[in-house]
């Protein structure tokens, strides 16, 4: 038995064969040619049968995975077509008189590197784009026809170092269990290609990968990211027992995904999504959300060379609220700071970025940065339910400092003659020590709060969640931040105001117990966890919650606080 | 040669399905026609050399094009680019 780790690229657990997915490599040969014409006769010919080829693997992955997963294919079919790469394969050809595969491979090669080493996530996927299409050409060049996906003829996990568009569309996918790469991301192809299917994949598990041989037993843990090769008897029982659950939960979650959380005992909650731009709008409808706790704007300052314009940001906004209808959506608004480079927004250096001039200090210090976001979500808000919601709040002032120029929008929007929502409940993220510790006072200034516990955590702990030294204090289930947590909603209530969650705690089945019985009112989360969330919500007693929530609050740390949970809550272990 | 400048508004730029589109309505011009972009040209029928570009939301593109349908290929092109790549609704 072997352990490799890697990185989760998509759920579940899947246990069989592992199958090498090798793909021999082409040996090109380099020689001289007599006959240019001739030469150039057989690229035509073998561009032509490529490209036929290419229409069949875009209508296969259509039928298999949708037209977005397809769209590759087309695109590869530009690339084939690209009067530059093409330009110079003739001139290797006609001038130097050299093959056409070696003047084939050489070009695209250099294309592929070019991309590779503009340092982008993006345009490194398009260099494999380019090796996929120029290697599919050249074995045709070549007359070699064999794929390696032909091998599979039963269920399998498919070991690969890495898979192009062209594996994978030849692949069975009734044989295939899960994949593993030894390379990629997890936005590489098969991780995509993955979450398409719904099933379960590791990548970039490193060169370790190579030590796995046909036909060894494998498991692909795709939520923790781990391969074990050749599993002993226990840990396969362990692994099969996990399998069969989360295949029974998996399917009944999702059958209920869509209904609301609701205790065994009648005390219903709220579940939403976090999402970080346009397209998680759909996946958070299709996990069953019930609105959005957390709308990040990040995404429409990052990536780009100037400020968006407030236009821009209102249709953006509205897009996304509209697509919710009378469901919530709050709105964050602009939380970068020293730690994020924003080139055309100038910040100063800082000795200390998580303590300094960042989300609302930074705004309410640039009107020209604050004021268009404020214009264009209260003109998004007209006609919906969109809420607003500022982070980094540490003073009563934050808040009426912020809402005097929300005011001041709101004033001179109705004067210009623009629609704006007639009221706009605010909010404002509990996140700092001061804020959670002052609840009482600002649940006086607010419509609601939101509780960031990734941001809380550290500032409680002193405990920088981006050094890995010391991240486990920030990460970990801590009894002073509980208590915080507790005290926050304590104080909402009295107040008559309500208390969302939307850090990564809210969406970790063994912290909602205890949450639930804080008395939490919205958990906010991403996507994927919500439908388990739900169902965790359901299977438990409000009553039962509170009793638990109660004896955690005394606990000593991290590990206490786990597997009381583990023991008082089985339902948890049920739900992941 | 003329030539036009323009914002590209698309949420991925000049990237995936915009850059298809753009370098396949370029390729139905006999013109020369480029793209710049932050000091770098590329071919615009050149679906490699656009993407190396890196003309992220928000950039600003130059288009030049010479040939006896110029006036027409840079004024299809700024549409496309205007309507977001047909994605307008």
């Amino acid at each position: 038995m072997r352990t490799i780790s890697g990185i989760p690229a998509s759920h579940g657990i899947a246990i069989g064969p592992a199958y090498i997915f090798d793909r021999p490599e082409i040996i090109i040969e380099t020689y001289s040619i007599k006959d240019p014409l001739n030469e150039w006769k057989r690229f035509e010919d073998a561009r032509e049968k490529t490209h036929q080829q290419l229409d069949q693997a875009y209508q296969m992955t259509k039928d298999d995975c949708g037209a977005e997963a397809a769209e590759i294919f087309n695109a590869q079919k530009l690339m084939l077509e690209d009067p530059e790469l093409i330009n110079s394969i003739k001139t290797r050809v006609e001038k130097d008189l050299i093959n056409i595969e070696s003047a084939l491979f050489e070009t695209a090669e250099s294309y592929a590197t070019q991309l590779e080493t503009i340092n982008d996530e993006y345009l490194s996927a398009r260099a494999l784009d380019v090796r996929d299409v120029s290697s599919r050409c050249l074995r045709n060049l070549l007359g070699i026809t064999d794929s390696p996906a032909a091998g599979l003829k039963k269920p399998a996990v498919i070991v690969a170092g890495d898979l192009t568009p062209s594996d994978t569309v030849l692949l069975n996918k009734e044989f295939v269990l899960g994949f593993c790469t030894s390379k990629g991301g997890s936005t590489s192809h098969t991780a995509i290609l993955a979450r398409s299917l719904g099933l379960p994949a590791v990548v970039g598990a490193g060169a370790d990968i190579k030590l796995i041989q046909n036909g060894d037993d494998l498991v692909v843990d795709g939520d923790a990211g781990i391969l074990v090769i050749n599993p002993d008897q226990d840990a396969l029982k362990e692994y099969i027992k996990r399998q069969t659950k989360l295949l029974k939960i998996q399917a009944e979650v999702e059958v209920l995904a869509h209904q609301p959380a609701v205790t065994t005992d009648g005390h219903r909650v709220e579940v939403v999504a976090n999402i970080g731009n346009i397209e998680g709008v759909q996946a958070a409808l299709d996990a069953g959300a019930e609105g959005v706790g957390l709308l990040r704007t990040e995404f429409l300052y990052l990536e780009r060379s100037s400020l968006p314009s407030e236009e821009e940001q209102f249709q953006s906004y509205k897009k996304i609220a509209d697509a919710f209808g009378d469901k919530p959506v709050i709105l964050r608004t602009l939380d970068v700071g020293g730690d994020k480079d924003i080139p055309y927004i100038e910040m100063p250096v800082e000795t200390n970025p998580f303590l300094g001039v960042r989300a609302i200090r930074l705004c309410l210090s640039r009107p020209e940065l604050f004021k268009p976001q404020l214009r264009a979500a209260l003109r998004a808000g007209y006609g919906n339910n969109l809420k607003l919601m500022f982070p980094m709040v540490a003073t009563v002032d934050d808040v009426k400092n912020s809402r005097a120029v929300l005011e001041e929008c709101r004033d001179e929007l109705r004067k210009e003659g623009y629609d704006v929502a007639e009221k706009m409940d605010i909010g404002i993220m509990i996140e700092i020590p001061s804020a959670a510790i002052m609840a009482d006072q600002l649940s006086e200034v607010v419509d609601f709060f939101s509780i960031g516990t990734n941001d809380l955590s550290q500032y409680t702990m002193a405990a920088d969640r981006t050094n890995a030294q010391v991240a486990p204090i920030a990460g970990g289930f801590q009894p002073a931040v509980f208590r915080l947590i507790k005290g926050v909603i304590d104080a909402a209530h009295a107040n008559g105001k309500w208390v969302g969650l939307c850090g990564e705690m809210a969406g970790e089945l063994l912290a909602i117990p205890i949450l639930l019985g804080f008395g939490l009112d919205e958990f906010s989360m991403n996507p994927p966890a919500i439908p388990f969330a739900k169902q965790l919500i359901r299977s438990i007693s409000y009553e039962q919650s509170q009793g638990i929530a109660e004896h955690a609050l005394n606990l000593k740390g991290d590990r206490e606080i786990r597997e009381y949970v583990r023991e008082a809550a089985p339902e948890v272990i049920l739900s992941n | 040669m003329s030539e036009v400048t323009v914002i590209v508004n698309h949420d991925v730029g000049l990237h995936a399905r915009p850059a298809s589109v753009f370098v396949q309505t370029a390729a139905k011009f006999s013109s020369d026609i480029q793209v710049t972009h932050d000091e770098t040209t590329a071919n615009a029928k050149s679906i490699l050399g656009v993407l190396t570009l890196g003309a992220h939301k928000g950039a600003e593109i130059i288009i030049k094009a010479e040939g006896d349908d110029a006036d027409d290929a840079l004024k299809t092109l700024e549409q496309l680019v205007l309507d977001n790549f047909g994605e307008n609704e």
